[in-house]
């Protein structure tokens, strides 16, 4: 509900201003409080009614508080609902109010009706006043224990909502593992799901500061918990389905069988009519086949006809939703999509958010056998009445040339759309023309004829302008009347008003008079005057730089204005690839709609179980490696029963695992992961244990070995040695990580042998740790590792510390690095990064 | 989980405002509506159905021009919402009969509980009617349906004059019939929209079926019910399938790509004959959805010219040829053109003796749109429209206008040929008899003729 005023709501006069009609009411209520007579219910709704309709539009009616709670004693359930309404409402702002409503609520939540309690145990906690927590403990405790699944339910999230008011009391009242319980052992499976959302988002919210809590959180994510879920998955709502398939989907399988087996347990859920069932099944599927390239390329050839059905059957919101995902997995591996094409294109009817995802689409998969087809449907909506949409189509066409497919074909239809004369097609196509030019120089006799023929006049728009004033002055010994152009232009000077114009105009008449000085002269002169009288200080200052440089010397002018190009290969791409695996990790979220990773608009508290971790205290560090070796026997002696259960009940869809639609042909990674080492998907590891030291004794003697061999590129790094010993407790390491700034952050490719290794981390550990850089941490799974390493001089207790993220399927490495040092932090960087490049190699 | 849900109306007034966890500002529904209003101010372009502001995520459905609205500040799946939403709406139309603002304004209370029930604290509990039925108590005040308009495929069948037998479309599920007894009945119909594109030439470029069996049940004591459909229905194209059941590659007569069902559906007879078999649930759900490729006669064709006619005047010769059996009539046609921007005036010529057909130039967007209240099969209709220019073309008038788009009902008949065999309850006593309807109607989705 709206409560306080909206002040523009109430002066509208198709409303009611309130105040009047407030005080009626609460006179009425008054009189029906004490009445027992006849009809007072029926009286009651109707005043309640009018209560909730001024609460809606935002009349503020929290004046009638006690008047309400008065009428609210009646057996009504309807009355009682319209009253726990306006109590959830304003008991927030009026927390001394709200303190009247105790009573009653307490009492409904013994109410022989499990209705009733459920109701009334619901609202108790939709109080959000923090000092009336001490009446929920009891109630919910209860409710927990009722004996009604509807009451559970309510129960079950109602501890999330006093976790909300006061976490202290939540967790001292020890809820969580009542709820743990309830989890594992309920009947109902929207009890079991709602137990399954407070948990997350409680223990997600405690594991930053409760290492219990962290491990909790990890506990959802093991073997028989992920196990239980799935052999009640049918039993779940299709909302409630959506949850633990995304809890699944991170789930880390210990090898593929198990992979392949909770895919075919799950296939079915591809043909679910809810989109959004469907996509958290394809999400679990893309995350589960990451490291098996051939099984992944199945499942996207999987999971085309069910999206195309979604993208086709619903509301336009709906497939625009739908849509935005399989845009995604297009831009990821157009080859797979190159002879859907057909699907892309657009309906006349289509609203523009859709159109524009669909040309990105055509443009990705675009190819030598479709392009014609393609550029052909493209140029049906250049000519289209739909600005907007002729614009798009035009930069797609563009695009499609750009990518080098068919270009011969393509800049004929470009120069075509030149001659349709409707401004916004010449205004975008010359934009394309100029930068196929950078791509394409010998094209230009084509372009250039074409292009001379537009008058200038007829180009309104800056950024076309200013391309095809680029173009006079870049071919202006092949346009006859380039100078004559630029000139005229010149003379209007003053009512261009774009100032990226104005530059280009400058530039252009430099070119031209380099080229062909007599015929320029003048017009130059002209716009240099022009240029330093400009109020724009970029033209100002641009006019002057050419002037003094032409006053200088003309060849250096030349070299510096007008140099041979080179043509451009590639454009730079808007986005990284660590941006869009990034998105990808995030599937079936909003970041895939803003094509955005979730950080960039999402505050740190919202940012949900997909998020990368930013800090390094969300890391499970050292403690943990004991800890875990527990429930990792645990799991081991339940697995059995567990895989039997599932196997059981896949006997009639086929008699072995082999005959399912999914087979790793040629697989060997299942020998890599252990299946141990899986469970724990994350390792820690802490300073080298004593153990070890003879180890490390021994590669002390190899490292003088080791050090030179420097990469080049760095001017040979004064010796860092390196201490083989190098103690840091993770407290300290925090700590510090926390204090030191950014010494040095970069991007560095890692070999792929190296990075296939990686399927176990240990592998890398202890390659690093052959360099005397040593792991405090790791974690995260395929295609994101994480590692925070650290090194010490060998002789004094410097210090230097490294995050490092590698992403296995762009086989790239983010480094991080801090120093106590800052001097010698470039030669430490160069250290480590030749020590990760060697990784992998034999 | 959602932090708000509200409804506004056209005007932007909110109808329904519930707050579930109180971490998004009050005035959201205000923010929200200055943004998809004023979205880009010189472009006509829509909102799309989700955006951000200052890390507020809003969503929204258009549904009979109420705007159904959530608000997270948490990184949801954007399915998972905007699916929520057009629930919320099917469930409260469910229990209104009839959904649309003045419904809705009646009936807030009943909303509330609705939604009191739908979600707790910003997470789904469920949407289903049947469940929710235990849950409320409010009795529906029912708006007088023949005022406002009916929402869903099933509104389909009231277009044109006459109704179908079905007026009980508009039932509530709880509201309690005059008579006081329910009549047993079950609806399915069988939902196809079409989008075809013809070349220049006539040819077909690109064609689809998307097609919903969509059921409404009244049975009380909910029977099993088992829906036979075509024997030579095969799913996948020509190989490209990994189902397990695509058993033959596809020479039967009707070819599905790809389909997908409802929870309710138990599909283990499906491989075998093509049934299935469902205890439905109260209120409107779509048992099915398929999606046709399969080439298939679209049931118009279009002939559309335009030419110069001398100084400043242009011709419009529009012809439509309707290629299904006279025995059926199709209803609500809507041709639409749209002609060279410097178009100022139009003179249209109907064919002699035309009945039921309208004419209109819309000067704001230069468009020609000519409406029939039906065709009957078999038949062949012509427009004739003479333009006068303000400026000269540049040669090539056939650039600037067009391309041609029709939308259209098609009562009683479905292109792709798929069909419900027979509709089986399971019966309780011999004398049990309900109405079963099975209706099939064809809807033009984007149909268009280029020029």
């Amino acid at each position: 509900m709206a409560p306080p005023a909206q002040s523009q709501k109430s002066a509208s006069p198709s409303q009611p201003s309130g105040k009047g009609e407030v005080s009626d009411v609460k006179m009425q209520l008054r009189q029906l409080a004490g009445s027992r007579s006849p009809g007072t219910d029926d009286a009651k709704r109707e005043l309640f009614k009018k209560v909730i309709s001024y609460m809606t539009i935002g009349i503020d009616v929290s004046s009638v508080f006690s008047e309400m709670v008065m009428c609210s004693a009646t057996s009504d359930i309807v009355l009682k609902k319209m009253c726990y309404l306006y109590v959830g409402n304003y008991a927030k702002y009026n927390p001394d109010l709200a303190l009247l409503t105790i009573n009653f609520l307490q009492r409904d939540c013994k109410d022989e009706d499990p209705m009733i309690r459920g109701l009334a145990l619901r609202s108790l906690c939709s109080l959000r006043v923090a000092n009336l927590v001490e009446y929920l403990v009891g109630p919910l405790g209860t409710g927990l224990k009722d004996g009604n699944s509807y009451v559970r339910m309510v129960a079950a999230v109602g501890v999330l909502k006093l976790y909300h008011i006061s976490a202290s009391t939540c967790m001292d009242a020890d809820f969580p593992a009542m709820l743990k319980h309830l989890m594992l052992n309920d009947k109902d499976a929207q009890v079991v799901a709602n137990c399954l959302t407070s948990l997350q988002e409680i223990w997600g919210l405690e594991a930053s500061a409760s290492e219990e809590a962290a491990r909790e959180r990890e506990t959802l994510l093991s073997k028989p918990v992920i196990y239980y879920f799935l052999n009640r998955i049918k039993e779940f709502s299709e909302w409630a389905q959506c949850i633990v398939l995304e809890l699944v989907a991170k789930y880390v399988p210990s090898d593929s069988n198990e992979i392949f087996d909770v895919m075919n347990l799950l296939e079915d859920r591809l043909q679910h009519a809810n989109g959004a069932v469907v996509l958290a099944t394809i999400k679990m599927f893309l995350q589960l086949t990451l490291s098996m390239t051939d099984v992944h390329q199945q499942v996207y050839e999987r999971i085309k006809a069910p999206l195309l059905t979604l993208v086709s059957s619903g509301s336009p919101e709906q497939s625009y939703a739908v849509l935005s995902h399989l845009h995604l997995l297009v831009m990821r591996a157009p080859f797979i999509f190159s002879s859907d094409y057909k699907h892309f294109y657009c309906q006349y009817n289509e609203p523009f958010y859709v159109k524009k995802l669909k040309l990105e689409m055509l443009t990705a998969v675009a190819n030598e056998s479709n392009t014609y087809d393609i550029v052909t449907e493209l140029c049906e909506y250049a000519a289209n009445v739909d600005i907007p949409m002729a614009r798009e189509s035009i930069r797609a066409v563009g695009k499609i040339a750009l990518q080098q497919y068919d270009v011969n074909a393509i800049v004929d239809r470009l120069l075509q759309f030149l001659e349709m004369e409707k401004e916004h097609v010449t205004a975008e196509t010359l934009v394309l023309v100029k930068d196929l030019l950078r791509k394409y120089p010998q094209w230009s006799h084509d372009c250039i004829a074409v292009v001379g023929n537009i008058s200038s006049k007829n180009v309104q728009e800056p950024k076309a302008k200013a391309a095809l004033i680029w173009m006079l002055g870049e071919y202006a010994q092949d346009m006859q009347d380039a100078p004559y152009i630029l000139e005229s232009l010149i003379e209007n000077w003053d009512e261009e008003h774009s100032a990226e114009v104005r530059l280009h105009l400058l530039t252009a008449i430099m070119k031209c008079f380099l080229r062909r000085p007599p015929e320029t002269q003048k017009a130059l002169g002209a716009a240099l005057a022009a240029g330093l009288a400009d109020f724009h200080q970029d033209v100002h200052d641009r006019a002057l730089f050419y002037y003094r440089l032409l006053k200088y010397n003309v060849t250096v002018a030349e070299r510096v204005v007008d140099p041979p190009k080179q043509a451009v290969s590639v454009f730079a791409d808007t986005q990284s690839s660590e941006i869009k695996d990034r998105i990808f990790d995030e599937f079936n979220s909003l970041s895939v709609v803003y094509q955005k990773p979730s950080y960039m608009f999402t505050d740190k508290e919202h940012r949900g179980p997909f998020a990368f971790s930013e800090e390094l205290g969300n890391l499970s560090i050292d403690t943990e490696l004991a800890d875990n070796v527990v429930p990792a026997q645990r799991v081991e002696a339940n697995d059995k029963d567990l895989l039997l259960s599932t196997s059981e009940k896949e006997d009639n869809h086929g008699a072995s695992n082999n005959s399912s639609a999914y087979n790793a042909p040629s697989y060997d990674g299942s020998r890599m992961v252990g299946a141990s080492q899986a469970q724990q998907d994350l390792v820690s590891l802490d300073q080298p244990p004593p153990a070890n030291v003879p180890v490390s004794l021994a590669i002390d003697d190899l490292l003088g070995l080791g050090l030179p061999v420097v990469p080049s590129p760095a001017p040979s790094p004064p010796a860092l040695k390196l201490n083989a010993k190098a103690v840091l407790d993770p407290n300290s390491f925090q700590q510090k990580w926390r204090q030191l700034p950014l010494a040095a952050s970069q991007e560095i490719s890692m070999n792929p042998q190296g990075v296939s290794a990686l399927s176990s981390p240990q592998v890398l550990l202890r390659h690093m740790q052959g360099h005397s850089i040593h792991c405090i941490a790791s974690g995260g799974q395929a295609p994101n590792f994480k590692f925070f390493f650290f090194a010490q001089k060998e002789d004094e207790p410097s210090t230097y510390l490294v995050e490092c993220v590698i992403n296995s399927s762009t086989c790239k490495a983010q480094l991080k690095i801090k120093a106590d040092d800052q001097s010698t932090s470039q030669a430490f960087s160069a250290l480590f990064e030749s020590a990760l490049s060697k990784f992998g190699l034999p | 989980m959602i932090s708000q849900f509200f409804v506004l109306s056209q005007r932007g007034d909110n109808i329904v405002f519930r707050d579930c966890r109180g971490d998004v500002q009050k005035n959201s529904a205000e923010i929200f509506f200055r943004k998809v209003k004023f979205w880009k101010e010189d472009d006509k372009e829509e909102a799309p159905p989700v955006f951000n502001v200052d890390g507020v995520n809003y969503f929204h459905v258009k549904v009979v021009g109420l705007l159904f609205v959530a608000t997270t500040r948490n990184n949801l799946s954007p399915s998972l919402v905007l699916e929520l939403l057009q629930r919320i709406a099917r469930v409260i139309k469910d229990y209104l009969c009839v959904l649309s603002e003045e419904s809705l304004r009646k009936n807030f209370v009943l909303v509330y509980e609705l939604l009191d029930e739908v979600m707790d604290f910003g997470y789904v509990q469920t949407t289903s009617t049947e469940v929710l039925k235990s849950y409320i108590f409010n009795e529906p005040i029912v708006v007088d349906t023949d005022r406002s308009t009916p929402l869903g495929p099933a509104a389909l069948f009231m277009q044109g004059a006459k109704r179908m037998p079905g007026m009980a479309v508009t039932k509530s599920v709880v509201a309690h019939e005059p008579g006081g007894r329910k009549r047993e009945e079950i609806f399915v119909d069988i939902i196809e929209k079409i989008s075809v594109t013809f070349s220049s030439s006539g040819y077909i470029l690109t064609s689809e079926i998307d097609g919903t069996i969509q059921m409404k049940s009244y049975l009380t004591g909910n029977p099993e019910i088992r829906l036979a459909l075509n024997d030579d229905l095969s799913i996948g194209r020509s190989g490209r399938s990994i189902y397990d059941y695509s058993g033959s590659s596809g020479t039967g007569s009707v070819i599905l790509d790809d389909c997908n069902f409802h929870e309710s559906v138990h599909l283990d007879n499906f491989d075998v004959d093509r049934t299935l078999t469902l205890v439905p649930s109260d209120g409107e759900f779509p048992v099915m959805n398929y999606r046709i490729t399969q080439e298939f006669k679209p049931p118009f064709r279009i002939n559309s010219l335009i030419e110069e006619a001398g100084p400043l005047k242009a011709e419009v010769i529009l012809k439509i040829y309707a290629e299904f059996p006279s025995s059926i009539t199709a209803n609500t046609i809507v041709v639409e053109m749209p002609l060279p921007t410097y178009t100022t005036r139009v003179n249209f010529e109907l064919e002699p003796g035309a009945v039921g057909q309208m004419t209109d130039f819309k000067e704001s967007n230069r468009r020609l749109e000519w409406s029939l209240k039906k065709i009957v099969g078999g038949s062949e209709h012509t427009l004739r429209a003479k333009l006068t220019c303000s400026q000269e073309s540049h040669g090539n008038i056939t650039k600037e206008a067009g391309p041609v788009s029709m939308t259209f009902t098609i009562p009683m008949y479905n292109p792709s040929r798929l069909q419900v065999k027979y509709l089986q309850i399971a019966k309780k006593t011999k004398t049990y008899n309900p109405y079963r309807w099975v209706r099939y109607v064809t809807q033009a989705n984007s149909y268009v003729a280029r020029i």
